[in-house]
C-alpha cells in the first residue's frame, strides 16, 4: 500500500483543467444576474463622505438626511465608515491643499464603478476661498465630477434630490 | 501638564502691563498697547500665574499681539511687540496654551518664537507651494515632508493612526493613539487639514467680503463668527446697530445654540450607542432650523448678521414659527432629560468619563460648556454684557466634575436658559430699523470683539487700512484653547470611550485651522 500511496504523490493528477466557459451561456447568466441584482439591490447606494476642507455647514445638513424627516436610508441609500464599502463619494469644500491626498486616496480605495458628488459652493470652484494659496479650487480639479449640489449649504432636501438623482 | 502656579501678590495688573507700554490710539472698545520684550516676557509670566487669561495670540508681518482677559475684573487688552528682526520670546514656553498659536504664527508669518518648546510645523503641511505665505512668502517645492510625531517609549505600548479621512461625517483630522492594551496613554492630534487660508483673504478685502468669510469660518457657529467680526468692525468705525438689529441678532445666536446643543446632545449619546436620544434630540434640532429659515431665509442664519445690523429683518411669519418651536421642545425637551438622567447603561459611559480637571480648564481659558463643565463659569454674554444680554435675565450654569455627563448636564442646562432667552426676546422685541449703513473710513482704525457662540468665546480683531479696507483680521475660534484639552482629558481612558469624549468637546476643525 505505500508503494501505491508514494506512485499517486510523485504521478501528476489526473485532474483535467476547466473547460473554458461557454461565451453565449455566460452573457446570458450575467443579464440575468444583473437583472436580479438590480431587482433586489438596485436602489441601493453606499456613500462615504469626505469633507476636503469644508466650514462643516454641509456636513451638519449633511447630517440632517439621518434625522426622521429626511430619513435617508428609506430610499436605499446609507453612509458608509469605508470607502471600500462605497459606491459614491460625497465630498464638500474647496478641497484644501493639506487634504487634497487624503482625498485622492479616498478615491482610490473606492471600488469601481463609482461615483463622485460635490456638494456645495466651495466644492464647485472654490467658492468665497477660490484664490486663497491653501486651497486647489473645487473637486472637479482633482477627481472627476457626475454630480454637483449647488448651495451654501444645500439644504438637506437638495442633497436628497441630487443622490435620487444618481438612483432613477 | 502641570498645575499653574500659585499667583505671586505683586503680579501686574492687566491695567499695570497696559500702562507700561505705548497706547495705541483707535483702538477700540478696549485698550492696546505696544510694550518691549520685558513687558512681553512679564505678561507671559503673568499668565502661567494665573493673575490674566490668555484669549488670543496672532502675529502680522512684523508684529505680535496677545489678548489678555483680567477674568475678575471683566477687562480685556492687547499688548502689541514689534519683531523687526522677526523673532518674539515664545509665550508657549512659560504658558503651554500659548504653543499651538505660535506655530501658527510661524507657519503663516515666519516669524520665530524663541523658546517655543515644540516647534514644529502646525498649519503648514508643506503642500501650498510656499512657505511663510502671510510674511515674507518664499516659494517651496519639493513632497511634504513627513510629520516627526511625539515619540512614545514603553514596553506594550501600540499605536492607532486615525484619520485625516473619519469613518463618520465628521471634519478630517489625525489623531494618533498610544495606547497600553485598551488605556489610552497618549493622544497626539494633528490639525490644520482644513486650512483654507482665510486671514490671507481677509487682506485687503472690503467690509462686505469680510462678512462673508467671517460667517464661513465655522459653519455650525455661522452666527457667532459673523456676529464677532460684525462687532469688531462696528467697534473699530465708530458705529453702533440698531437696537432691534441688536435682539435679532441675539435671538439668532440663541437659535444657533439651541440647534448645536440639541444636536450634540443627541449625539453624544449616540456615541454610547443610546440612538433614542440621538432620533429624538435630531427631531428637535431640525425643528429649530425650520424656524430659522422661515424666520431668516437661511437654515443656518448664513450672512444675515452684517456689520451695521442684520441683513434680513424677521419674516413676519418668523416670530410665530419660532414660538411654536420653543413651546414644542418645552413639551418634548424635559422627557428627554429625564430619560438620559434615568438611563443607566448611558449613565455608565458618561460619569467619570473623559475628565478636565478644573485647574487645567482655567489655565486654559477654556470657554463654552467645557469650561463651564469644569468650573470655569465665563460666559462673553455675562462677563461682557454685551447689549441685548444686560437687558436679558438667564442663568450660566456650572458644574466641578469636568466629564462627560458633565458637559452633558450643562448643555441641557444651557437649552433651558436659550428657550428662555427666545421667549423674552421675541415678547419685548423692539421695532425700528435693522441696519445702520456704514460710510468707508478712511483713516487707519482697529476694532476688537468678543462674543459667546454655542461653543464658547470668538474673538475677532482687525485693522482697517486708510483706503477702508482690511488690513488684518484675526478670528480667534474658542476651539484653540480646547483642543488640546481634549488630549489631556482622554488619559487613562479606554480607546472605545474617545468617540464619546470627543463629540462631548465638539471642538470646530474648520474654526481652528481657519
Amino acid at each position: 500500500m505505500r508503494k501505491l500511496l508514494f506512485e499517486i504523490l510523485v504521478k501528476p493528477p489526473l485532474t483535467e483543467d476547466a473547460p473554458a466557459p461557454d461565451e453565449a451561456a455566460v452573457a446570458e447568466l450575467a443579464r440575468a444576474v444583473d437583472q436580479a441584482a438590480r431587482r433586489r439591490l438596485g436602489r441601493s447606494l453606499a456613500i462615504r463622505q469626505v469633507d476636503a476642507g469644508s466650514c462643516n455647514g454641509c456636513e451638519l445638513e449633511i447630517h440632517a438626511l439621518n434625522n426622521a424627516y429626511y430619513d435617508l436610508e428609506r430610499f436605499g441609500i446609507r453612509f458608509v465608515a469605508s470607502p471600500r464599502h462605497a459606491d459614491v463619494l460625497l465630498v464638500t469644500g474647496p478641497v484644501t491643499k493639506n487634504m487634497r491626498e487624503a482625498l485622492e486616496r479616498t478615491w482610490a480605495a473606492t471600488p469601481g464603478p463609482k461615483w463622485v458628488v460635490a456638494a456645495g459652493g466651495c466644492a464647485k470652484d472654490g467658492g468665497c476661498f477660490a484664490g486663497s494659496y491653501a486651497v486647489t479650487g473645487g473637486v472637479a480639479g482633482v477627481l472627476p465630477v457626475d454630480l454637483h449640489i449647488p448651495g451654501c449649504p444645500p439644504r438637506p432636501v437638495e442633497i436628497l434630490r441630487g443622490l435620487l438623482a444618481l438612483l432613477a | 501638564m502641570s498645575e499653574m502656579r500659585t499667583p505671586v501678590p505683586d503680579a501686574p495688573s492687566l491695567g499695570e502691563l497696559l500702562a507700561a507700554g505705548r497706547a495705541v490710539p483707535g483702538h477700540r472698545p478696549w485698550p492696546r498697547a505696544v510694550v518691549d520684550v520685558d513687558d512681553w516676557g512679564l505678561a507671559a509670566e503673568c499668565l502661567t500665574q494665573g493673575s490674566v487669561t490668555l484669549l488670543g495670540l496672532w502675529g502680522e508681518a512684523e508684529a505680535v499681539h496677545m489678548a489678555l482677559l483680567d477674568e475678575p475684573a471683566a477687562a480685556i487688552g492687547v499688548l502689541s511687540l514689534s519683531c523687526p528682526e522677526g523673532r518674539f520670546p515664545s509665550v508657549g514656553e512659560l504658558h503651554a496654551p500659548a504653543i499651538r498659536l505660535e506655530r501658527a504664527i510661524q507657519d503663516l508669518f515666519g516669524l520665530e518664537a524663541t523658546g517655543l518648546p515644540d516647534a514644529r510645523p502646525w498649519l503648514d503641511h508643506g503642500r501650498w507651494g510656499f512657505r511663510r505665505p502671510l510674511g515674507n512668502a518664499e516659494r517651496a517645492a519639493g513632497a511634504a515632508p513627513p510629520y516627526p510625531f511625539l515619540p512614545v517609549e514603553g514596553e506594550h505600548l501600540h499605536r492607532i493612526p486615525v484619520g485625516p479621512v473619519h469613518a463618520g461625517i465628521i471634519e478630517p483630522g489625525h489623531f494618533r493613539f498610544t495606547a497600553s492594551g485598551e488605556t489610552i496613554v497618549r493622544l497626539e492630534q494633528r490639525l490644520g487639514y482644513v486650512h483654507k487660508g482665510i486671514e490671507g483673504l481677509m487682506t485687503g478685502a472690503d467690509l462686505a467680503r469680510g462678512a462673508e468669510l467671517a460667517g464661513r469660518v465655522s459653519g455650525d457657529s455661522a452666527v457667532a463668527c459673523a456676529l464677532a467680526f460684525a462687532r469688531a468692525a462696528e467697534a473699530a468705525l465708530q458705529v453702533e446697530a440698531p437696537r432691534r438689529a441688536q435682539w435679532l441678532r441675539a435671538l439668532m445666536a440663541e437659535l444657533e445654540r439651541l440647534a448645536n446643543h440639541f444636536g450634540d446632545i443627541g449625539a453624544i449619546c449616540n456615541d454610547a450607542a443610546f440612538s433614542l436620544m440621538h432620533a429624538h434630540c435630531g427631531v428637535l434640532r431640525e425643528q429649530v432650523l425650520r424656524a430659522a429659515d422661515r424666520s431668516f431665509g437661511h437654515r443656518l442664519m448664513r450672512d444675515v448678521v452684517v456689520p451695521g445690523g442684520v441683513a434680513h429683518d424677521l419674516e413676519p411669519q418668523g416670530a410665530a414659527a419660532i414660538a411654536a418651536m420653543i413651546a414644542e421642545a418645552r413639551r418634548r425637551f424635559p422627557p428627554l432629560v429625564e430619560l438620559y438622567d434615568n438611563t443607566a447603561s448611558l449613565q455608565d459611559r458618561t460619569v467619570g468619563t473623559g475628565i478636565l480637571r478644573p485647574a487645567l480648564a482655567r489655565r486654559f481659558g477654556a470657554g463654552g460648556f467645557i469650561g463651564r463643565a469644569s468650573g470655569r463659569g465665563f460666559d462673553a454674554r455675562r462677563a461682557m454684557g454685551y447689549p441685548p444680554y444686560d437687558e436679558l435675565e438667564f442663568l450660566v450654569p456650572g458644574l466641578e466634575a469636568g466629564d462627560v455627563d458633565a458637559r452633558v448636564w450643562i448643555r441641557i442646562r444651557e437649552v433651558e436658559q436659550s428657550l428662555g432667552l427666545v421667549e423674552q426676546i421675541l415678547a419685548r422685541l423692539p421695532g425700528g430699523p435693522v441696519r445702520e449703513e456704514i460710510a468707508t473710513a478712511h483713516a487707519v482704525h482697529e476694532g476688537m470683539a468678543l462674543v459667546e457662540g454655542f461653543r464658547g468665546d470668538v474673538l475677532a480683531w482687525l485693522r482697517f487700512d486708510a483706503s477702508g479696507r482690511i488690513e488684518r483680521c484675526h478670528l480667534r475660534d474658542p476651539s484653540w484653547f480646547q483642543w488640546p484639552l481634549l488630549e489631556a482629558a482622554i488619559e487613562g481612558n479606554i480607546v472605545a470611550d474617545f468617540p464619546l469624549c470627543n463629540k462631548s468637546f465638539n471642538c470646530s476643525y474648520s474654526g481652528h485651522d481657519l
